[in-house]
């Protein structure tokens, strides 16, 4: 049988940063047929954005392709020939951004912007431009569509504004599409909106697409074919039966080991009471204030209810909006509720001098980038809770900064360094070393994983695991994450538009979610999963 | 499980990958031309060619030569000296200026964006009214009232700019708040005082340096001008701007009389800028990936 | 927010005369007064009443549009501030909307061309252009153009209603003076923005759609990039006309700066106050016409 001449083949690829940089893709080669969804993934820094958008000739500044071919319908692309490579862009090749927010140009109208490059490339007159965009627009569930065509990209949800830009690529019918992970940036339900969107658009039109992604669960469901990059290298390549599936590179395995997966929890020591109590907590944000100071608040969280027993984790989960992170910033004492108590250990920390829970009541932020002063030591920064320990001596707070240092896997001479030259991970090593210095006996993590790599993601989930064997602190862990959630929580809360509409233990909100809620948001995560002989797949859909 | 060891590998020190940076020109330009003028104007405590305020009517207008390298003016006084001592005065008053205007715009910019509320709409109302006067305007009134003299110009220029840098560390101090950071101080249970000293003021230094670089360029250009009107210290004593404005009358038969100060208040100022641009460029976090 | 802060600007106008030692009524009126005028001066200011008294009497004479007579040339303040006002505001208003036509695109080019012999030619002229003082530069000009090859007139003025063609021999240098050094301020602004404007992702995606370089930058990066680069020019229209005494004293054009630094001499109060409130009115009422403009280039913001 003789193969079918391939949509896109790239061959012996290289990338150089600059003229004599270091190579960011390296001898990178696949073939992709018309039609076929064909996923890139890799962690950051594994050069598959690079991949693809050499494909289109749009590699950012100092980039460089220094070898390799690229064939797309059988003719050789060549990024030197501008005029040539223009009429491909866009009428052949079509290409989704990540960011919503900063794809489209926030100064030109929706309309303009879609008719752009039909005009480009096509000879249509304006007003079938005009009806085709329209037409597009009800398509993608768009009900005013005249409306929308003259409204600016601000005035849309980041989820609509992603319809919107995969709407405009697609008018032109290009036979492959370049998705450069189109969804990371929504939250998990708008997530599933586009992606299906985007799967039917181009299902009907004959678009293969070119999918670029770090999310092997995805990946999993919606991909033909992926190719696992790492450091500008094609690891593995192939279906993704037999890839993640089956995996068979020591790379891919150890991608799959990182995700989380429903294990042992950490034993909950028995306890006649609980260590934090919230009851019919509502919380406002101040609305836009006027100039004297007059301002109509929005409620975000409305009569909520919970209890986490010492030593235990309760995840709290939900999409974004949900008022999860306020609620989590109100038991640490950062924003007030305008009703309802929170207790600690049977104190309302608003009544009483809150100073004692703030002593016992710690938090790790979402960015790791921001949660650290960039003018501390590493070692200043895990010295500073100390401060409110008068009985320490100074030697032992040394010790206590060392022994934290050592318990969350940082070397020592890690103490004299700041918080940028630290990686992603090291620094969130520091923000958990913060949190715990002082032994505390609760700890908020607000999406404490969520800003980092699959790999390091499992290896933060692990020293946090180790950490409250170790420790025996409780956990109020809030995330979107739900494979992590289903790894650590003893207890789920889900939150929608600031209500926990389903509370219960880990494997009841799992295997038998009762809210409607809670079913839409587990379908959209779907994970791979792993299996005893120790191939995986996708875990079937609870509904 | 023994506590000592982590279970989980310790991550290895990666080093800090930097790509090669080449040597910002502009810092070297900048600098090095900014250390020159600061040395001349050193020296000029000590020792100039002549003195600078000796009359010597035999020699009035001289053009440059070997024994007066820039030449005479009207009254036969040696341009380099003046030049020189120039240096002094206006490098010390925008100097004196900046200073003003940093101490106290600092002081009331962490006080509206510490104490927010009231005082900070009260204070910001009349800050941004302020900054409704063109800054050299404001010192033209205040000049006006004061009188023209060295002090009096520092004090112009002083509270002409205290409304700019007001309004830079008020929105460090607004921006840095929201970060997470000073929430984590906070959770610490660090006392909002503390955190305003020990996270928010040295975070503010960056900003607040950029912001300096720049005035000392305005303060010495606006100290020129308000020379040049005559609005400036007062005569015999020395400033470019004077010398500038007072070189008009002898412009087409002496011309060096104006080129010189002219040339060193550009040299100056483009020291300045260079030096700002290379600061601005290492500071702000936008530019260092 | 305009209206406070106009009010705002008036006190602090009225304080400042007031912080004047002296007798204010002596200062309206000039040493030569008689002690006649002066008792009149004295009720008129309202002097034997409290300060707040003092400041709503002025206001209202000034909303009616009496803001005195002139100490030296017994002229109305408020006709001879819009004769002089007239002059200088030409001058700026070519100046910059000179300076603007040709930075933007300069600026634009070189980012595009960003660290190119092009882009480091315009970098190193624009700072340069920055760190000349308007004033040497005029008086260079003024020596090349004026003494040395006399093809323009060095002294005096003449008004465009007069002899339109004469008055431009007299402001054509301060109007190439001004566009040069603003011209720095304003390419080095447009630079700037569009490098960052540049390398946002929906540049990428124009580029991804298939427009050539020119659409890219003409239609999507300029408009967005332009949008810093308009407030910067409301900010150097206001310091242009505080600061254009000096440029009016290098050229001798009778403009509201060098009225100002006269009425300092003079010790022409009613003169000094009426410049004061008429440059920072005008500078506060040109901010609120640039914010108001402002969502022409981004429609995000909104007022």
């Amino acid at each position: 049988m003789s193969a079918p001449v391939p949509l896109l083949a790239v061959e012996n690829l290289q990338i150089r940063v600059g003229v004599d940089g270091p190579l960011a893709v390296d001898d990178f080669s696949f073939t992709m047929a018309p039609g076929e969804i064909v996923a890139l993934v890799g962690e950051s820094g594994s050069g598959k954005t690079m991949a693809a958008r050499a494909a289109i000739g749009l590699l950012p500044a100092p980039m460089q392709v220094c070898g390799g071919r690229i064939i797309f319908q059988g003719q050789a692309l060549d990024s030197s020939n501008a005029k040539a490579m223009r009429e491909v862009r866009g009428a052949r090749i079509g290409m989704v951004f990540q960011e919503p927010m900063v794809s489209l140009n926030p100064a030109l109208t929706i309309g303009r912007q879609m008719s752009e490059a039909l005009k480009l490339h096509t000879t249509l007159d304006a007003a079938t431009i005009r009806e085709r965009c329209i037409a597009m627009l009800q398509r993608i569930g768009i009900k005013d569509a005249e409306k929308c065509l003259a409204s600016y990209p601000h005035q849309f949800s980041g989820g609509m504004r992603q319809r919107i830009m995969l709407a405009s690529v697609m008018l032109l019918r290009p036979a492959l599409l370049i998705a450069d992970e189109p969804t990371t940036a929504l939250d998990c339900l708008a997530q599933l909106d586009v992606i299906e969107l985007m799967l039917e658009l181009t299902r009907e039109q004959g678009t293969a697409i070119l999918f670029i992604s770090h999310d092997l669960s995805l990946v999993a469901r919606y991909a033909h074919k992926v190719v696992v990059m790492r450091s500008g290298k094609a690891v593995e390549q192939g279906r993704i039966e037999d890839i993640l599936f089956a995996p068979k590179a020591e790379y891919t395995r150890q991608l799959l080991e990182a995700l989380p997966r429903r294990g042992e929890l950490v034993p909950v020591p028995a306890a006649d009471s609980a260590l934090l109590q919230v009851r019919d907590v509502c919380i406002e944000h101040p609305g836009p204030r006027s100039f004297w100071g007059r301002s109509v608040p929005k409620r975000v969280v409305h009569s909520v209810n919970l209890s986490i027993a010492p030593g235990e984790t309760l995840a709290l989960v939900g999409g974004s909006g949900s008022g999860k992170t306020t609620l989590g910033r109100a038991v640490v004492g950062l924003v007030n509720p305008c009703a309802g108590a929170i207790l600690f250990q049977g104190v309302d920390i608003l009544k009483a001098a809150n100073r004692a829970h703030r002593l016992q009541c710690q938090m790790i932020f979402q960015d790791p980038y921001s949660s650290l002063d960039p003018r501390m030591t590493v070692g200043q920064i895990l010295a500073e809770p100390l401060r409110h320990e008068p009985a320490l001596t100074a030697a032992q707070k040394r010790q206590r900064v060392t022994d934290t240092l050592v318990d969350v896997g940082l070397p020592e001479q890690f103490r004299e360094r700041f918080a940028h030259q630290l990686s992603g991970g090291q620094r969130q090593r520091v923000a958990i070393g913060r949190a715990l210095v002082r032994r505390p006996k609760l700890v908020i993590a607000d999406e404490p994983i969520s800003a980092l790599d699959m790999t390091i993601q499992k290896q933060i989930l692990e020293l946090f695991e180790r950490l409250q064997r170790q420790y025996g602190f409780a956990c109020l862990f809030i995330s979107h994450d739900l494979s992590a959630v289903e790894r650590i929580a003893h207890r789920v809360a889900v939150m929608n538009q600031g209500e926990v509409v389903e509370m219960g233990p880990r494997d009841t909100i799992f295997d038998a979610p009762q809210h409607p809620y809670t079913r839409r948001l587990l379908a959209a995560a779907s994970p791979l999963e792993k299996r005893a002989d120790g191939s995986y797949r996708l875990r079937a859909s609870v509904i | 499980m023994n506590l000592k060891t982590p279970a989980l590998p310790t991550v290895a020190a990666v080093p800090p990958r930097r790509r090669r940076r080449y040597p910002p020109l502009n810092a070297l330009i900048g600098g090095s031309l900014l250390a020159a003028l600061v040395l001349l104007a050193l020296l000029g405590v000590v020792w100039t060619p002549y003195d600078p305020l000796k009359l010597d009517l035999l020699s009035r207008l001289h053009a440059p030569n070997a024994v007066h390298w820039l030449g005479t003016d009207e009254f036969g006084r040696d341009v380099f000296s003046r030049l020189i001592i120039g240096a002094r005065t206006s490098l010390w008053i925008s100097l004196l200026s900046v200073s003003v205007a940093v101490i106290c715009g600092t002081l009331i910019g962490m006080l509206a964006g510490y104490l927010r509320g009231w005082t900070d709409r009260v204070l910001m109302m009349l800050n941004d009214a302020l900054l409704a006067f063109p800054g050299i305007l404001m010192a033209l009134g205040i000049m006006a009232i004061v009188g023209a003299s060295q002090y009096g110009i520092v004090l112009a220029l002083g509270i002409a700019y205290t409304p700019s840098v007001v309004r830079v560390v008020r929105g460090s101090v607004l921006s840095l708040r929201e970060l997470e950071f000073i929430e984590a101080s906070r959770v610490i249970g660090n006392s909002e005082l503390y955190t305003m000293f020990r996270h928010i003021t040295p975070n503010c230094l960056a900003p607040l340096c950029v912001l300096a670089t720049s005035m000392f360029g305005w303060a010495l250009l606006s100290e020129s001008a308000l020379s040049f009107l005559g609005l400036g210290v007062p005569p015999p004593a020395a400033t470019w701007g004077s010398m500038l404005s007072a070189s008009r009358t002898y412009i087409s038969t002496a011309p060096w009389l104006g080129i010189f100060p002219g040339i060193f208040i550009s040299l100056t100022l483009l020291a300045i800028n260079l030096f700002g641009d290379a600061l601005r460029d290492r500071l702000d976090p936008r530019m260092r990936k | 927010m305009a209206v406070p802060t106009l009010l705002l600007i008036s006190v602090i106008v009225f304080a400042l005369i007031r912080l004047i030692p002296g007798d204010p009524a002596l200062l309206m009126l000039g040493d030569m007064a008689d002690p006649q005028s002066l008792a009149d001066m004295r009720s008129s200011l309202g002097l034997d009443h409290s300060v707040v008294t003092q400041y709503l009497i002025w206001i209202k004479s000034v909303l009616s549009g009496d803001l005195g007579v002139s100490i030296s040339s017994r002229q109305p303040v408020l006709e001879l501030l819009l004769e002089r006002f007239s002059v200088s505001a030409t001058v700026v208003l070519v100046a910059v909307l000179l300076a603007t036509l040709l930075a933007v695109p300069v600026g634009l080019l070189a980012a595009w061309k960003q660290n190119s012999a092009m882009d480091l030619g315009l970098v190193a002229t624009a700072t340069l252009l920055l760190s000349v003082p308007s004033f040497w530069l005029g008086l260079l000009l003024l020596y090349v153009f004026g003494i040395q090859l006399g093809w323009l007139p060095v002294i005096g003025y003449v008004g465009f209603a007069t002899d339109p063609m004469k008055a431009l021999t007299y402001v054509v240098l301060p109007i190439i003076t001004l566009t040069l050094v603003e011209f720095g301020a304003i390419a080095r602004m447009a630079r700037a923005s569009t490098i960052e404007v540049l390398r946002l992702e929906y540049i990428a995606h124009a580029r991804a759609k298939g427009l050539s370089e020119g659409a890219v930058l003409c239609r999507h990066a300029l408009r967005n990039a332009f949008a810093p680069t308009w407030t910067l020019i409301g900010l150097i229209l206001g310091n242009l006309l505080g600061g254009i005494a000096v440029l009016e004293t290098v050229f001798t054009l009778p403009g509201i700066g060098r009225l100002m630094v006269d009425a300092i001499f003079s010790r022409d109060y009613p003169v000094l106050q009426g410049c004061l409130l008429l440059v920072t009115c005008i500078y506060v009422l040109v901010n609120l016409l640039v914010d108001l403009l402002y969502p022409l280039f981004d429609p995000r913001v909104k007022l």
